[in-house]
């Protein structure tokens, strides 16, 4: 790693961050492409 | 092109970007205007959709608005670093590259109108696709740093959600749906130079030719109060147009007096005149006595409008719309 912050508890948190963000993002369109897809399916 | 409620004061943080700076990338407090206009179209198309289906509607308007932010604050990183107002913004402040915020302002856009497109319909993914390239493109890269009329033109962007949310449920775009984009579309000057009287120092540093740096502060309290002549009216119509009921009625009608009156204040105000008084060293949003007409003003255009899109949608949800004793 060439970032010279890479190590810094701030810098670190705050990457911790926006990666459970990122996650979370990730999680929520999968779900949404499944539900959208069983209403789509069903009809709705 | 609605601007954020009044903002307060922001340092400059450097260091590393949190998630919070990732959300504030999408302009959260301007998205909840979105959010209310988009739903309250949504419902007042009185078409039964699956309410599944309907919160992706909003859901993808909502995200294409952030897009569009991410794309407007990405572009703009040079100029919000010379105003007090945004320089504490992620970009400026070098917490996020304006490469990334592109990125996400595209991701966003592209993930927005597909799933629209996808879920909804084709003419509701058209219109979003529509209003991010308005904002994004259009106003921002074009308008905005280049003509007075920038927020004039530019507020049709902030003005399609209603009309987005009515074709995402109907697939239609009838009369009164086009009311609600023009109240939004006339409500963004009389909103937006009340704001930029006070920050106009900030403008005229950065090159943006905000009406008050172009053509001075008595012009543009002028334009203000015609405009506000203009928006009264176009509140109350729906109330006579089969849209808004007697609340509707009462709200727009005693909100629109009170902000008829704000304007009156504001046009007989040295509101945006260099008066030669200072406002205090570091604080941000310490805004002149003079100016303070155009503060109260631009603070009750954000609740004036909250209010009559409110109350519209209040009545289609319980369902006390339309004004039937007075058609």
């Amino acid at each position: 790693m060439s970032d010279p912050n890479y190590d810094d508890p701030a810098a670190a948190k705050a990457r911790r961050g926006r990666n459970i963000l990122l996650a979370l993002s990730l999680v929520a369109f999968v779900v949404i492409v499944f539900v959208i897809t069983l209403v789509k399916k069903s009809g709705g | 092109m609605i601007d954020q409620a009044l903002p307060a004061a922001v340092p400059v943080r450097a260091g590393a970007a949190t998630w919070r700076d990732y959300v504030d990338l999408l302009k959260p407090r301007v998205m909840s205007l979105v959010v209310l206009t988009a739903v309250t179209g949504l419902v007042c198309a009185r078409t039964p959709m699956n309410p599944v289906l309907a919160f992706v509607a909003i859901l993808c308007i909502t995200l294409g608005a952030g897009g569009s932010a991410a794309l407007n604050m990405g572009y703009d990183g040079d100029i919000d670093a010379l105003m007090r107002r945004t320089r504490g913004r992620a970009v400026p402040a070098g917490r996020i590259q304006r490469s990334d915020a592109m990125g996400l302002g595209i991701a966003l856009s592209l993930f927005s109108v597909v799933i629209m497109g996808l879920a909804i319909n084709v003419l509701s993914a058209a219109l979003l696709a529509f209003t991010i390239f308005f904002y994004s493109v259009v106003y921002t890269r074009w308008l905005k740093r280049r003509t007075v009329q920038n927020i004039v033109i530019g507020g049709l962007a902030g003005a399609l959600p209603p009309l987005v949310g009515w074709a995402a449920a109907s697939g239609t775009l009838p009369a009164n749906a086009w009311l609600l984009v023009a109240i939004i579309f006339v409500w963004t000057p009389p909103h937006f130079w009340a704001l930029s009287l006070y920050t106009s120092e900030d403008y005229a540093k950065a090159g943006v030719p905000m009406m008050p740096v172009v053509k001075g502060a008595a012009s543009t309290r002028r334009q203000i109060l015609l405009y506000s002549l203009v928006l009264i009216p176009l509140c109350i119509a729906p109330a006579f147009t089969g849209l808004g009921g007697v609340a509707y009625l009462i709200a727009s009608a005693g909100g629109g007096v009170v902000f008829l009156v704000l304007a009156v204040r504001l046009a007989a105000s040295q509101a945006g005149e260099k008066t030669g008084e200072r406002t205090r060293d570091g604080a941000l949003y310490d805004v002149k006595a003079a100016s303070k007409s155009a503060r109260n003003l631009f603070a009750f255009s954000i609740l004036y409008l909250f209010l009559i899109f409110g109350v519209l949608l209040g009545e289609h949800v319980l369902g006390a719309a339309p004004l039937a004793l007075l058609r």
